[in-house]
């Protein structure tokens, strides 16, 4: 067994245990930290298939940021978890019969069909090949449409998210910077004419107090 | 070296547990959007793997979009499950019925 091979097989057990404890556990935030663990492997399996890019992108991109927004919804949320886990080992006998068809039965196609020759061993890329090179090279040219395209999703997705959480409540105190750029001097300053104040005209006991301090 | 279809079969295996997982927790959005994660995973793998097997970079840009859709899901659905549990103060699947679908 070569080092690859035990990695692999190390890091798909990690993976297989941890996805299932993601849909298992009780708690949600337990299930939150067991799906980082199952993509943490997940992009060590992806290393193993010489795809550094999107194993790197996958930690940066799921762990960093998806994952870290599930477990702030998850501690934010107020949640009755009794109640959401009733019925939760009724529907497990046919949910497990499902899934063990679904996988036995891809595994016998897979098993039958992907074993040739033709899907042998690639040879290994030499010493000074970029993965992230060779995409970026193909994103930019054959794909640049459909990179743009994902650009503006991300960009509607930011503008969906921010619009539907927003809201104002009703007791909040907060400035309105339009009102603030538009203010002119007459607004905040008032002019009073008065006639000047002589000492002669303020009353004497507060003469005498200034004096004494 | 590792064959194609152990890639395939592990695959496979994380699919048939994230169908498990909708099966098992019908009444929590939350755990219901994770068991989706893990079902876009499942078939990056697959994706990843063709494409390293057959010499093809275009699976891994495949993946590279995939992930960021899934992103951009997971966003606006964590967002939406916010707006609901403000204004129904429950994420009860059960009781999500005002459309008396």
């Amino acid at each position: 067994m070569t080092f690859l091979q035990i990695a692999f097989y190390v890091f798909s057990a990690i993976l297989v245990v941890s996805a299932g404890m993601v849909v298992t556990i009780r708690n949600p935030v337990k299930s939150a930290l067991f799906l980082v663990l199952a993509f943490f492997s997940a992009s060590c399996v992806w290393i193993t298939l010489q795809a550094e890019f999107l194993a790197i992108v996958l930690v940066l991109v799921y762990v960093g940021a998806v994952m870290v927004l599930f477990l702030f919804v998850v501690m934010m949320l107020d949640i009755d978890l009794a109640k959401l886990r009733a019925g939760f080992t009724r529907y497990l006998p046919i949910g497990s019969v499902i899934a063990i068809l679904l996988v036995g039965e891809i595994a016998l196609v897979m098993l039958g069909s992907f074993n040739g020759a033709e899907y042998a061993n690639p040879a290994s890329h030499a010493a000074d090949y970029s993965n992230s090179k060779a995409l970026g090279l193909q994103i930019y040219t054959d794909y640049v449409y459909a990179f743009e395209i994902a650009a503006l999703i991300l960009l509607v997705a930011i503008i969906a998210a921010i619009a539907l959480t927003m809201r104002r409540r009703p007791n909040t105190k907060y400035n309105n910077p339009t009102e603030q750029v538009k203010v002119n001097r007459d607004d905040r300053l008032r002019i009073v004419k008065m006639k000047p104040e002589t000492p002669a005209d303020t009353p004497a006991d507060t003469v005498i107090r200034g004096k004494e301090s | 070296m590792i064959p194609l279809s152990h890639y395939l079969i592990l695959s496979a295996i994380l699919f048939g547990i994230s169908i498990v997982g909708i099966f098992l927790n019908r009444k929590n959005v939350v755990i219901l959007l994770m068991a989706v994660e893990l079902l876009l995973l499942a078939v990056n793998m697959n994706f990843v793997a063709f494409s390293h097997y057959l010499q093809d970079t275009a699976g891994q840009i495949f993946v590279f979009f995939i992930l960021t859709v899934a992103a951009a899901e997971a966003a606006i659905g964590l967002a939406i499950l916010i707006v609901l549990f403000r204004s129904r103060q429950t994420i009860n699947v059960d009781e999500l019925d005002s459309l008396k679908g």
